[in-house]
C-alpha cells in the first residue's frame, strides 16, 4: 500500500518534465508504481493523481481502461498465452490447456502459492512463431509442452531472472535526457516557428 | 524456444532490402553498428544539402503509403499541418496489435536507430516540435532496445537540442502503452497520450494534421513507414518510386503466419510477388503444411475480408487486392488449411474485436460483443437456424450493406473490423455454419455487398 518512495518520486518527476502536459506522464507513472509494488496500490493511484494534477477517480478511470494494469496483486510471474487467429491455428489453445493443467487453474486466475497469473490473452505479435506466450512480458516463441514444463520448473526454482524481470518491470533501461542534450518541451500554448524551418521558408510555403 | 526468433526476409532476390538490412546482424540494434552500415548518413544529407521543403518532396515523390493500415500516402498526410501553426507533434505509432501483424515490433527489437533517424527525417521536414515514440506495452524487449538507442543516440549527438551541431533541435520521448488495441487508431493513441482512456475522437470535424495532440497539428506514423525514410532520403524519391507497383511503391513487410511450412516475416517488392509466391514458393512460406490444401487465407490483418484460392495469383498491390474486395492492411497474411473450422476461425477473430471494442459506439459495444456469443453458442452446441441471418442483420447494422470498403455507424473502423470475418466465413463455408444451426440449410436473406465475400457463387440463398 504504497505511495511512491523518495526515489520513484525524483523518477517520477523527471518524466513528468518530458511532456508538454503533466498528465500525459499518467500512463508512464502507473507503470513505475507497477514497477514498485507489482500491481497498481490505491495509494499509488492516488500519488500519481497528485503528481500529474488529476483526481484519484481520473486514474482509476485512466487505469481500469488498460488490461496491463492490475488493481489487485497478481502472480510472481504473469504467464500471457496468445490464442488469437494465428496461434489457434498452430496450437495456442492446446499450449493454454497444458498450462491450466500444470498450474491447477483456470486463465484468469492466480495459484494458491501466488507464484503464477495465467492469462489468455489477444495477439502479442508473434505471429509467425506461433504458438506464443509471454512470462512478465518476456517473449517466448515457438513453445513446446516440454519447454512449457522446463520453464515452469525454472521459474518456481527462481532461476531465469535476467531472463524474465519481476512483474511491473518491463524496460530495464530507462530513458535518460541530459540536460546539455535536451532541446526541450513544445508547449502548445507557444506559437512559435522552429528555427530550421524559419530559416527556410518563405512567405509562400509557410513552413510546409 | 529463443526471443526475438524468427525467419528474415532472406529471399536470394536482387531487390533491395529497405529496411531489413540489418535483420541478419546479431548487434544489429547498437548505435555502432549502425554507424558501420551507413546509419545517420541521411540525417546528414538531409540537414546538411536539403531544406525541410525538399525533405517533404522527396517523400511526396516516393509515394510512400502508411504502413500501418489504412495505406493513406505519408507525404500527403504530413501537408495537411496547418500553415503557421506550431508546435507540430510526430506521435509514432509503435503500437502493433492487429491479430497476424507482426512486423513493427522487429523494426524496433532489431533496428531500433534506423526507426529513430526515420524519426528524426519527418521532424525535420514537418517542423516538429516535440516527438513521442509510443511504443505498445506488452513489448519489453523493444521498449529497452529504443530506450538504449535513444540514450546512445542523444550522448552521440542525433538526438536532442542542436543535432549534429545544426539548428534542429527536437527531443524524442520514449512512451508505451498499456494493453489496449484501441490505442492503434491515431487519435485513440492521441488520447492515450494525454493520459486518458483510449477513445476515438470523432473526426471530422478535427484531423490530428490540424488538431491533434493538446489540440495542435500532430502527424501520426507507423513505425515501418518512419523506418523507410533513411532510404528514400539516401536513394532519394524517385528511387523508391522505381521500386513496386503504380498503386504501391517501394516494398512492404508480410508477415505469412497459420498453416505454412516457412512461417515468416518477409520484405517484398510490391506488385512483383504474388499471394501464391508468397504462400508456396521456397523461399517464403514453402507450401501448406502436411501438403494440405488451402481453405482461406486472411491477405491484411484480422479486419480484412478472406480471400480464397482464386485470389492466390493476385499481386501483392494495393489497388489489385482492394479491386478484388480486400485489402493488404497491416501486412499480415494468416493462412488457413482444409482442416480448418471456419466458424471456429470466425469466432476467434470476432473474440478479438469484442473484448477490444472500446465501448464508445453502440453498434460496436453490443454488435461485436452479440456476434462473439451467438458464435460462441453454435460452437457449444446451441445453435439456431436463425442465427445465420442474425449475425448478418447484427452485421448489416454495424457496418451497412456489408460492403467493402465498409460503410460505418461507429467512430472509428474497429466494429465493421469485425463483420469481415463473419461475412467471409458464412457466404464461403454456408454448410459449415447450417451443420451448427440445425443442420438444415437456410436461405439467407441479409443481402451482402462486398465483392470478396461474394467472389465465389453461393451454394444456396443467393443474396437478394
Amino acid at each position: 500500500m504504497a505511495r511512491f518512495t523518495a526515489e520513484n518520486t525524483t523518477l517520477a518527476e523527471d518524466i513528468i518534465a518530458r511532456y508538454p502536459v503533466r498528465r500525459s506522464a499518467l500512463i508512464p507513472l502507473l507503470h513505475l508504481a507497477q514497477e514498485q509494488d507489482g500491481y497498481l496500490t490505491e495509494d499509488a493511484m492516488e500519488h500519481v493523481a497528485e503528481l500529474v494534477g488529476v483526481t484519484t477517480a481520473q486514474v482509476l478511470g485512466t487505469a481500469s481502461f488498460y488490461e496491463m494494469f492490475k488493481r489487485e496483486p497478481v502472480g510472481d510471474y504473469v504467464v500471457n498465452v496468445c490464442t488469437n487467429i494465428s496461434c489457434m491455428l498452430r496450437g495456442g489453445e492446446e499450449l493454454l490447456e497444458h498450462l491450466e493443467e500444470r498450474l491447477g487453474i483456470h486463465a484468469g486466475s492466480t495459484t494458491a502459492d501466488g507464484k503464477f497469473t495465467l492469462e489468455d490473452v489477444e495477439c502479442i505479435a508473434a505471429c509467425t512463431e506461433a504458438p506464443c506466450m509471454q512470462v512478465n512480458y518476456r517473449y517466448f516463441h515457438r513453445v513446446t509442452h516440454d519447454q512449457v514444463d522446463e520453464l515452469l520448473v525454472d521459474l518456481r526454482a527462481g532461476k531465469r531472472a535476467h531472463e524474465v524481470p519481476r512483474h511491473g518491470t518491463l524496460s530495464r533501461v530507462r530513458q535518460q535526457i541530459p540536460e546539455d542534450r535536451r532541446a526541450g518541451v513544445a508547449r502548445p500554448d507557444r506559437n512559435v516557428e522552429p528555427a530550421w524551418l524559419a530559416r527556410n521558408s518563405t512567405a509562400t510555403e509557410a513552413g510546409t | 524456444m529463443t526471443e526475438a526468433a524468427g525467419d528474415t526476409g532472406d529471399n536470394g532476390k536482387a531487390i533491395p532490402r529497405i529496411v531489413t538490412s540489418r535483420w541478419d546482424l546479431a548487434d544489429g540494434h547498437t548505435l555502432e553498428r549502425y554507424l558501420d552500415t551507413g546509419g545517420y548518413g541521411s540525417l546528414r544529407k538531409a540537414l546538411e544539402s536539403m531544406t525541410p521543403a525538399q525533405v517533404h518532396e522527396e517523400v511526396k515523390a516516393a509515394s510512400l503509403l502508411g504502413r500501418g493500415g489504412a495505406g493513406f500516402p505519408a507525404g500527403v498526410k504530413w501537408g495537411f499541418c496547418p500553415p503557421g501553426v506550431f508546435p507540430r507533434y510526430l506521435v509514432v505509432n509503435g503500437d502493433e496489435s492487429e491479430p497476424g501483424t507482426y512486423k513493427d515490433r522487429i523494426l524496433m527489437e532489431r533496428d531500433p536507430h534506423q526507426l529513430i533517424e526515420g524519426v528524426l527525417i519527418a521532424c525535420y521536414a514537418i517542423g516538429v516540435g516535440q516527438a513521442f515514440l509510443y511504443v505498445r506495452g506488452e513489448m519489453a524487449l523493444a521498449q529497452e532496445r529504443l530506450a538504449q538507442a535513444l540514450n546512445d543516440a542523444y550522448a552521440a549527438g542525433y538526438v536532442g537540442r542542436n543535432i549534429l551541431d545544426s539548428d534542429f533541435s527536437v527531443d524524442i520521448v520514449l512512451h508505451w502503452g498499456a494493453g489496449a488495441y484501441i490505442v492503434g487508431e491515431e487519435t485513440a493513441l492521441i488520447e492515450s497520450l494525454e493520459g486518458e482512456r483510449g477513445l476515438p475522437r470523432l473526426k471530422p470535424p478535427f484531423f490530428p494534421a490540424a488538431k491533434g495532440l493538446y489540440m495542435q497539428p500532430t502527424v501520426v506514423n507507423n513505425v515501418e513507414t518512419l523506418a523507410n525514410l533513411p532510404w528514400v532520403i539516401d536513394h532519394g524519391g524517385a528511387g523508391f518510386a522505381d521500386l513496386g507497383a503504380e498503386s504501391s511503391r517501394g516494398t512492404r513487410l508480410f508477415a505469412v503466419s497459420g498453416h505454412v511450412n516457412r512461417p515468416g516475416v518477409y520484405e517484398v517488392e510490391f506488385g512483383t510477388t504474388t499471394f501464391r509466391d508468397l504462400l508456396y514458393g521456397a523461399e517464403y512460406g514453402d507450401g501448406i503444411v502436411d501438403g494440405n490444401r488451402l481453405k482461406a487465407f486472411i491477405p491484411g490483418g484480422a479486419s480484412a475480408p478472406w480471400f480464397f484460392e482464386e485470389h492466390l495469383d493476385l499481386p501483392l498491390e494495393a489497388g489489385a487486392v482492394g479491386a478484388a474486395g480486400s485489402m493488404l492492411g497491416s501486412g499480415a497474411i494468416v493462412v488457413m488449411d482444409e482442416r480448418t473450422n471456419a466458424v471456429k476461425a470466425a469466432w476467434r477473430v470476432v473474440r478479438f474485436f469484442a473484448r477490444e471494442s472500446c465501448g464508445k459506439c453502440t453498434p460496436c459495444r453490443e454488435g461485436t460483443t452479440w456476434l462473439e456469443k451467438i458464435l460462441r453458442r453454435m460452437l457449444d452446441g446451441q445453435g439456431r437456424p436463425q442465427d445465420v441471418n442474425k449475425l448478418l442483420d447484427i452485421c448489416d447494422n454495424i457496418s451497412p450493406s456489408i460492403t467493402w470498403p465498409p460503410k460505418q455507424t461507429t467512430i472509428c473502423p474497429l466494429g465493421p473490423s469485425a463483420v469481415s470475418p463473419i461475412a467471409s466465413a458464412l457466404i464461403r463455408f454456408q454448410d459449415e455454419f447450417f451443420a451448427y444451426c440445425g443442420g438444415e440449410p437456410v436461405e439467407i436473406t441479409v443481402p451482402v455487398g462486398g465483392k470478396a465475400y461474394i467472389a465465389a457463387p453461393p451454394t444456396v440463398g443467393a443474396p437478394s
